[in-house]
Parts: C-alpha cells; structure tokens; sequence
C-alpha cells in the first residue's frame, strides 16, 4: 500500500505585484495588480509505506508548497493528495497524530522552557500512554545524545542541539509518516552527519516513511535510494540518484596524465579543456564520442595515466536546475510577464 | 474526556512555568498599573470641586473614584495584553503552523494561557491591589449583599471570557491582514471610551449612551462596577447579565468562523 499517494495537485498562490519606486507604492494603494504564481503544477507521485525520498529542487522549485499541503498546512488549488488514506488538508486529528512535520528553519518547541516542557505537552496532546512516551523519550534522546540537555531551556541551545531536540519531539508518537524540511540547514559538517546518521538508522529501524527535502546532496546521498527533483512546480525527474547523471549529463571528465614534455598544444580537438596544470590535463567530453577521443588520445601522445569519470552530481543538478530556469524565463518572455508563469513541457523528461 | 482534561492541565501548568520565566519584567508591569490610581483620584476631586454641586449624574465624588477603582479591577480580567497582536505576529511569522500541524486547537491553547497569565497576574497583583483597596476603602460605600457581590464575581469571569473571545476575533483578522496594529489601534481606542473605563457611561449623552448599550464593550468594565455598586439591580442585573452572556456566545462563534476562515485562507507565510 503507498502511503503517499498524489494525483495532478495543484497550488498556485496570489501574490501582489509591486512595481518599483514611490509612485507605483502609491498607485498600489488603489489599484493592485496580482499575478498568479503556480508553485505546484499538476504532480502526480506514489510512495510506497517505508520508503525514503529525497525531494531536489531550486529555490522556489515548490518542494516546500508539496510538503505543506501534505502536511495540511495549506489547501491546494486542484488536484488530489492522500497520505496514510487521509486528506491531509481536511486536518482530522487522526491523521495529525500519524504524521509529523520538521522544518529546520522553524522552531516549534517552547523556547523559554527546557525541551522536556514541550515533550510532556507533546505526550498529552498526541495521547501517548505514559510507559510510551517514556521509553521513545529515553531512546530517542539516547540516539541522539541530547540526554543531559533537557532540562535546558530550549533558547539556550546550540542550532545542532535544537534541531535533535525538534528530530525528538517529532518523533514522541512515533509517527508512520515524517516530512522533514531542510532538517540539516545551518548546521555544521559534524551535526550534519549525526543528523544523517541517526536519520538513517531510525528509518530502517522502523521502517516509516520519510519525505526529505535538503539542499545539500550529502544528506541526499547518504540517505535516500529515490530521488524526485522539482523544477517549478513539475517533477522533472524520479528514480535514483545515480541515475541522474545517466538522464541528465551528455559528458564524460577526461583526465589525462602526459609523459614528460609531451602535451600536446592543441588539446581542444578533443574536447572542452577545463584545466591544465603541466603535465596534466581535464577535459569534458561528448558521452557519445568518448571512446572515439580515447583511442585517438591514445593513439597520438605518451600519457602516463588516464581516467574517464562522470562529472560530479552537484554540477549535473545545477545545471539542471539552470537549465529549468532559463526555460521559464524564456517561456515567460513569450507569454508577456502578466501571465502566469507556465513551465515548459520541453523540459518533461520523464 | 480525561485525555482533553489532562492536555489542557498540562498546557496551563507549562503557561504558568513559561510567564514565571520573565518575572522580573512582569512585576514591574504589575506595579506600574496602580500609578494612574493617584492622578485619577486627584482629577475627579477637582472635577467635583469646579462642578459645585456635590452629584454629578447621581454619582458623588466618592462613588466616583469606587467607580473607578472597581473598573480597574474588572479591567484586569477584562484586557488581554498581547492577544490578538501576537496572533498576528504567529500568522505572520509562519508560527501558527504548529496548530495546523499538531492536533491541538488553537483557541484552546490560547484561552488557557491566557487564564494562566491570568493566574500568574493576579498572584503578583493581589498584593498591591488589596493594599489600594484598604488605602481607599472610605471611597466606597461598603460591602454590597451577598447576592450581588455573586453577581459581580459572576460579571467578572464573564468580563474575562468576553474581552478574550473579542481579541481573539480581532486577532483573526491577521489571517487576511498581515498587520493588524492600527485596526487594534482603533479597537483600544473603543474602549478606552465605551467601557466605561474613564468615567461612568451615565455621564454620556445621548444618543451616545444607547449607542454605547448596543455594543459588547461596556460589559468589559462598566458593567461589573456598576453590579458593585447597585447602580444595576433587580431584573435589570439578571437581563445585563444574559446580555454579557450572549455578546460571549457571538464571540465565541465568530472567533470560531473566523479560525477556520483563516486556516482556509492561510498559505503559510514565512518559508
């Protein structure tokens, strides 16, 4: 059974369309022009029970709006959603004690009181049976070694601290279904990690599903074998992560060792040159042509080494990402700027 | 039944921890209430000098100054500091997430903290507020019959339920207006006048004083001074009393609505 189950969901927002300078301040108090912004174009997206998904998208791309409206923080425009079987925005209290929200930038514990005040609301309002509560409280705070920092008020924490104390509270009734929104931003590499790795062993533990969104591909990588990138409000892409590279990049990295003295000068014809540092050499190179510049390499210069690698996957997103972007822009251009902003069908890979 | 007991027992008990945190800066708001008591005092003995005659719409001087000791402390259950502004700073701010998100309504938890701050309130003012009253005791006319000092406790809890579920509605209005401080402006500003919290309504003429009968805010510190004072007796207090009842079951619907309107609405501002 999924239990995230999502068909053509809409959410477009109005947004108040504010020209430059004072005079338009001015003409803005009687007449005011809206546009409509589609953050959330039509996605359709099953997710099975257990399964950990990553969400990649540019600012903007409506990974948030998704989260949102499964979370019944907002109602959508059109479409359909239904997780666990509920319509997260009817917002029944039996569907809000099945599933919990995350968001690294929003704190949702008391923030004058230590954290143990929010957990013992948290045990009430959820209905957790005390002997629960306690034990999930005492594993979750042990797994994340936050044990001696509960009698803390919470304003007194450290960003890492906080966060694992958030990760804890969401977890008290031990939710089927966790939305988690940039849960690593701000924090450093070492918090990072723990983050992730507690991320990961819980969600094999218990097998519940999470939906993820982050900008940073490590968190990605180390933690999600599915991967669905939102570029305005569409999904442009969903399988794994390493598939991306095969889907999205026609190249191939070329490094290349040289023999003493032996570069040759006219290293374009095989390809782009993205660097030379005597005696070595990177190029980028048509996937297509690769084993046609390899033999011709070969064939002409002394090399000591040689490597053929794929081109690092944070460059593959952005340019992606880039790429989705200068669609829309153009797309706009040609529809005049009042209309609402449609995303290509070009770009419709999948 | 017991579940909801017990989540809203804890919620007070967690409000009443949160409001101890800032003690310091809560004694002193406490404590900078009771200076206005003097000036007033003062200016009504003036007022009464100037006028000449001892009565002044049937209320002495005396009477007045009870008055307005007593519209202090209906006041005090009335006024809700911060309600409805920091409901808007929630749905500005993107904090009113929580209560979409977690199974727990939003009126609830704000009616409950605000009877912890309540609490809270009273435990620092009891003090100050009995030594004025003793102060001042020879202004008032001594204690009123049992029956009505019921009344008056009973237009008190009413005073509070009342000037809560108005704010809170206000409050909701941030759902369509991200900034509602000049509408509360305007609110205060209401009354300030028509509760009666600067002089006896009696005072007002007409048409303002049937104007002033038609709206809920003289409920809010008139209306329990005057229970105090026998200025309401008879069918009068118990038909005043029905009315205050009724302005709160409106609010308390429209408050209601207008949440739900709101979540509607809502689009999640702030990330």
């Amino acid at each position: 059974m999924n239990a995230v189950e999502i068909r053509q969901l809409q959410k477009s927002y109005r947004v108040y369309q504010k020209n430059e300078g004072l005079v338009a301040s001015i003409r803005g108090l009687f007449h005011r022009e809206y546009r409509d912004v589609d953050a959330v174009k039509g996605i359709d997206l099953d997710v099975a029970q257990g399964e950990f998904v990553a969400f990649l998208g540019p600012n903007g791309a409506g990974k948030t709006t998704t989260l949102k409206l499964l979370s019944g923080v907002i109602s959508p425009t059109g479409g359909q959603a239904r997780v666990l079987g509920h319509v997260p925005w009817l917002r029944e209290n039996e569907y809000r004690r099945r599933f919990a929200l995350v968001m690294g930038q929003k704190n949702q514990l008391w923030w004058d009181l230590p954290a143990q005040e929010s957990f013992a609301l948290h045990e009430k309002i959820y209905r957790i049976e005390h002997e629960n509560f306690v034990r999930t409280r005492d594993e979750l705070c042990d797994l994340l070694d936050v044990a001696h920092l509960l009698g803390r008020p919470v304003r007194e924490l450290s960003l890492g601290e906080r966060m694992k104390m958030e990760l804890t509270a969401a977890l008290l009734h031990s939710p089927d279904v966790l939305f988690l929104d940039e849960p690593t931003i701000g924090l450093d590499v070492i918090a990072q990690h723990n983050i992730q790795k507690f991320l990961k062993y819980y969600q094999q533990e218990r097998k519940i599903t999470i939906l993820l969104t982050s900008h940073y591909m490590k968190d990605v990588a180390a933690l999600c074998k599915r991967v669905v990138i939102i570029a305005q409000g569409e999904i442009i892409y969903d399988g794994s992560l390493a598939g991306i590279i095969d889907r999205f990049s026609g190249h191939k990295i070329l490094s290349l060792q040289f023999a003493d003295g032996s570069m040759p000068g006219d290293l374009a014809r095989y390809g782009d040159v993205l660097e030379v540092v005597e005696p070595k050499a990177r190029l980028r190179v048509d996937r297509g042509s690769i084993s046609q510049v390899l033999s011709s390499v070969l064939a002409n210069n002394t090399l000591e080494d040689i490597s053929v690698e794929d081109p690092p996957l944070e460059e593959v997103i952005a340019e992606l990402f880039s790429f989705s972007a200068e669609q829309q822009k153009s797309d706009e251009l040609r529809n005049g700027q009042k209309q609402p902003a449609r995303a290509s069908s070009q770009i419709n890979l999948k | 039944m017991l579940a909801r007991a017990q989540t809203w027992w804890t919620i007070l008990k967690i409000c009443v921890e949160e409001r101890l945190v800032y003690r310091g800066d809560f004694a002193l708001g406490t404590l900078m209430r009771f200076l206005p008591i003097v000036t007033q005092i003062f200016l009504w003995t003036a007022v009464f000098a100037a006028a000449g005659s001892g009565l002044i719409k049937g209320y002495t001087r005396n009477d007045v100054v009870a008055y307005y000791l007593l519209t202090m402390l209906a006041r005090a259950f009335s006024s809700m500091p911060g309600l409805a502004s920091g409901i808007a700073r929630q749905v500005r701010e993107g904090e009113i997430k929580k209560f979409l998100i977690q199974p727990i309504d939003l009126v609830t938890y704000l009616l409950l903290a605000r009877v912890a701050h309540k609490f809270v309130y009273y435990l620092v003012a009891a003090g100050p507020f009995a030594l004025v009253y003793y102060l001042c005791r020879s202004y008032f006319p001594g204690w009123p019959p049992a029956e009505v000092m019921a009344a008056f406790l009973l237009s008190l809890v009413l005073a509070f339920l009342l000037g809560f579920f108005l704010e809170a509605t206000m409050g909701m209005i941030a759902f369509w207006f991200l900034e509602v401080s000049s509408l509360l402006f305007v609110y205060m500003l209401f009354t300030f006048f028509f509760s009666g919290h600067m002089f006896p309504l009696e005072i007002l003429p007409e048409p303002w004083k049937t104007f002033v009968d038609f709206l809920p805010f003289k409920y809010m510190a008139y209306f329990p001074a005057a229970v105090f004072l026998g200025k309401v007796q008879g069918t009068e207090l118990v038909h005043g009393l029905m009315i205050q009842t009724a302005w709160i079951l409106g609010f308390i619907v429209l408050c209601r609505v207008s949440m739900q309107a709101g979540f509607n609405r809502y689009s999640g501002y702030g990330g």
